[in-house]
């Protein structure tokens, strides 16, 4: 590759947040450190995500951990997919990050430890990275523990009765989930002895196609949880609304799209063959149409978001199920989009919670008025969401329609059918919550709150991001159909970490051949002593 | 060529212990769903054991002189991170059960508030939400139709119902003074 000497950026999204994890948690007494070092880790951690993005376009870097070589070893890799994923979530968590710290120095009467909060959030953050650019099946596993042992952290901040409740079902559903993520690693292990994803590649076509089956039956299903995808989905609506905003808002914003990501990864490198791809479809209409209905009935606001977020989780699936070039640029393109709007979108909520007092739509009222720059917040990113020209979201939805026509099945235009109807009735939900919340005469007399500057600020700024989608939208769909072109061509992933289709690169390697040298051994599968070493101790 | 053929002994402790895990994760007492989580992780370690394949022989041997006999060390491995993972979810479940005990003197999973508002409003047939902007109004259009004029009538006044309270014509008017009458409407 020709970028190899700048292949040190790789792991810095995933070692950078959790050096400054360890150390925040250190200065846990001195709340002021504290922030500055959260701010400039993941100030680092955009700009790293920023270079990798430019850099990706070249060709994937690879990274070898430890200098073990690929398939025995743990790889980074960041290609366009990853690097895309990777900024526009590092984007997020630094607005995200900015927000709470203005509101955590707005109201000090807030039962939330924030000496807890940072180091939690910058692991969270760390898992979320190493999801991305992980490409060993066993990684992204680890990388999703991660995140999750951070989100449970989160999701309970403080231990009041009611995020003590929703964070059961949380946690619960979470874990059943890694159980069944970690059987799916297991059997596939078993039936082609690797976990790294291009070694995957190479092998799976060459196993029995049911045992095949079974395989990508097991990833889905982990992969749908994570990604609440409908039938598995209802537990987000029911944990998610009583968080803290700004954790709700990266929730919202991440943790499902990291599922959505590691369906993309495994849907388009190891199962291209797409034979679940009407069941996939079938799935993503029903997310779609269920969730939209969800949301339609909420008088809630967060409630009502949660349920746009599972609603529109299956635009992005109806774009994999597609497993066409166009398809998969419109889910990848949706995706970048959706972490920001829907990000955006809690955030605005927090602060009307804030202003109004209430999240319940009719007790709320007046805003308009009250808040006006609060009002132009929400619309923005609300009509972003629901898909109205010439805004990102409706520039995603149209790739996606387009590339629903392009198929031409029938159930492929039952689902172009059914993502129009979705997104009327998301202008719908969100117009009578704009009315009610917004234009509504308020049933008490509202008191004037001052909404302080550094939680407009970031999300005005993260509005500005949405908005930029939209703008820089051109470059943007490119690098995205470019990345899925890549996915779709499948080998410039593989042979960047397997060069020779066979090892990757490091120290290892070398080791390894001057064994066989002397040895002569046919060797067992993974010839490298000292593996256990490697491996527990990355991760224990 | 690897012998892959897996010890009855091992698939049947696995079947047991999902069956098992999977059973106690349906409860609604915490602390038994803890323990189905720890049954079906170590399920899933067994499978791995099973995929490392047949079981015997030492994960390491010296300069790998005999490697035929040597096993594969590579699920073990990850056998070793997928405990550690356990025992920390383990903990924090544990930590969660326990305040959840100190709040309410009992560790049941709670159905949502949300989901049993529903629920009890579905027992009773009303609806769930009220719409603010049809609810309040008692007047069905039909009515109104009958009820407004204009200047072709002879003699009237311009509306009848413009002194109603619940009336749709006072939306911009003082908002202290409307929102008392129509707050009254909608929330019994």
């Amino acid at each position: 590759m020709t970028a190899t000497d700048l292949s040190w950026v790789v792991p810095l999204p995933v070692v950078v947040p959790l050096s400054a994890a360890g150390l925040t948690l250190a200065l846990y007494r001195r709340p002021r450190l504290q922030r500055v070092v959260s701010v400039v880790a993941l100030s680092i951690v955009l700009l790293a995500a920023l270079t990798l993005l430019v850099l990706a376009d070249d060709g994937p870097l690879v990274v070898d951990v430890g200098s073990w070589a690929a398939p025995v070893g743990i790889d980074l890799v960041a290609d366009r997919l990853s690097a895309l994923m990777l900024s526009v979530s590092a984007a997020v968590t630094l607005c995200v990050l900015l927000y709470s710290l203005a509101q955590g120095s707005q109201d000090d009467e807030e039962s939330a430890p924030v000496s807890i909060y940072h180091p939690t959030y910058l692991v969270l953050t760390a898992g979320v990275a190493n999801a991305f650019l992980s490409g060993d099946l066993f990684n992204i596993y680890v990388g999703f523990e991660i995140l999750l042992a951070a989100s449970y952290v989160l999701i309970t901040l403080g231990g009041t009765g009611e995020r003590i409740r929703a964070g059961t079902i949380y946690v619960v559903v979470a874990l059943l989930s890694s159980v069944l993520f970690l059987v799916a690693i297991a059997l596939v292990y078993a039936a082609t002895g690797t976990v790294n994803l291009a070694q995957l590649a190479i092998r799976l076509p060459e196993i029995d196609p049911g045992v095949r089956l079974v395989l990508q039956v097991m990833l889905l299903l982990a992969f749908a949880i994570k990604a609440a995808v409908f039938p598995l989905s209802a537990w987000l609506p029911d944990s998610y609304p009583t968080a803290p905003a700004p954790v709700t808002a990266v929730f919202a914003g991440l943790l499902t799209k990291v599922g959505v990501y590691a369906m993309i990864r495994t849907q388009t490198l190891l199962f291209p063959d797409g034979r679940l791809d009407d069941l996939l479809m079938w799935a993503a209409l029903a997310t779609m149409v269920v969730g939209i209905l969800g949301a339609v009935a909420q008088d809630d606001i967060k409630r009502l978001l949660s349920f746009t977020l599972v609603s529109h989780i299956g635009y992005m699936v109806f774009g994999i199920a597609l497993s066409s070039g166009a398809g998969w640029t419109a889910a990848i393109y949706y995706v970048a989009h959706h972490i920001t709007v829907q990000t955006a979108l809690f955030l605005v909520v927090g602060l009307v919670e804030r202003a109004g007092g209430s999240t319940s739509l009719t007790r709320l009222g007046g805003l308009a008025r009250l808040a006006p720059v609060l009002a132009v917040l929400f619309f923005v990113p609300a009509m972003n969401l629901a898909g109205i020209p010439p805004l990102s979201g409706f520039l995603g939805k149209l790739g996606l329609l387009q590339a629903g026509v392009q198929l031409g099945t029938p159930l492929a235009y039952a689902l172009v059918v059914g993502s129009v109807v979705t997104s009327l009735l998301t202008l719908y939900a969100l117009v009578k919550a704009w009315n009610k919340a917004f234009w509504q005469t308020p049933e008490t007399e509202p008191r004037t709150v001052r909404l302080p500057f550094g939680m407009v600020g970031p999300t005005a700024a993260l509005v500005g991001v949405g908005l930029l989608l939209t703008v820089a939208a051109g470059p943007l769909y490119a690098y995205t159909e470019r990345a899925a072109a890549a996915l779709r061509e499948w080998s410039p992933y593989v042979y960047a970490v397997l060069p020779d289709g066979q090892r990757g690169q490091g120290e290892s390697v070398e080791v390894a051949r001057e064994d066989e040298l002397r040895d002569h051994g046919p060797g067992v599968e993974p010839s490298t002593p000292g593996m256990v070493a490697d491996d527990a101790g990355g991760e224990g | 060529m690897i012998d892959m053929s897996p010890n009855i002994v091992l698939v049947v402790t696995i079947g047991v212990l999902f069956t098992a895990g999977v059973y106690l994760l349906l409860e609604r007492s915490l602390s038994r769903v803890l323990v189905g989580v720890v049954l079906l992780g170590n399920g899933a370690n067994l499978l791995f054991l099973v995929a490392g394949g047949a079981a015997g022989r030492p994960p390491i041997v010296g300069d790998g002189d005999d490697d035929r006999r040597m096993s594969d060390p590579l699920p073990q491995a990850m056998v070793l991170t997928a405990i550690v993972i356990t025992l920390g979810m383990t903990a924090f479940l544990l930590a969660m059960a326990y305040r959840s005990w100190q709040l309410h003197r009992h560790d049941e999973v709670q159905d949502d508030v949300e989901d049993r508002r529903i629920a009890r409003l579905a027992a009773r047939q009303e609806r769930a939400t009220t719409d603010t902007d049809t609810e309040g109004v008692v007047q069905t259009l039909d009515e109104e139709a009958t009820e407004a004029r204009d200047e072709t009538d002879e003699g009237a006044p311009a509306r009848v119902g413009a002194g109603d309270p619940a009336g749709t014509g006072d939306g911009s008017s003082d908002p202290a003074g409307s929102s008392a009458g129509r707050g009254e409407g909608e929330r019994p």
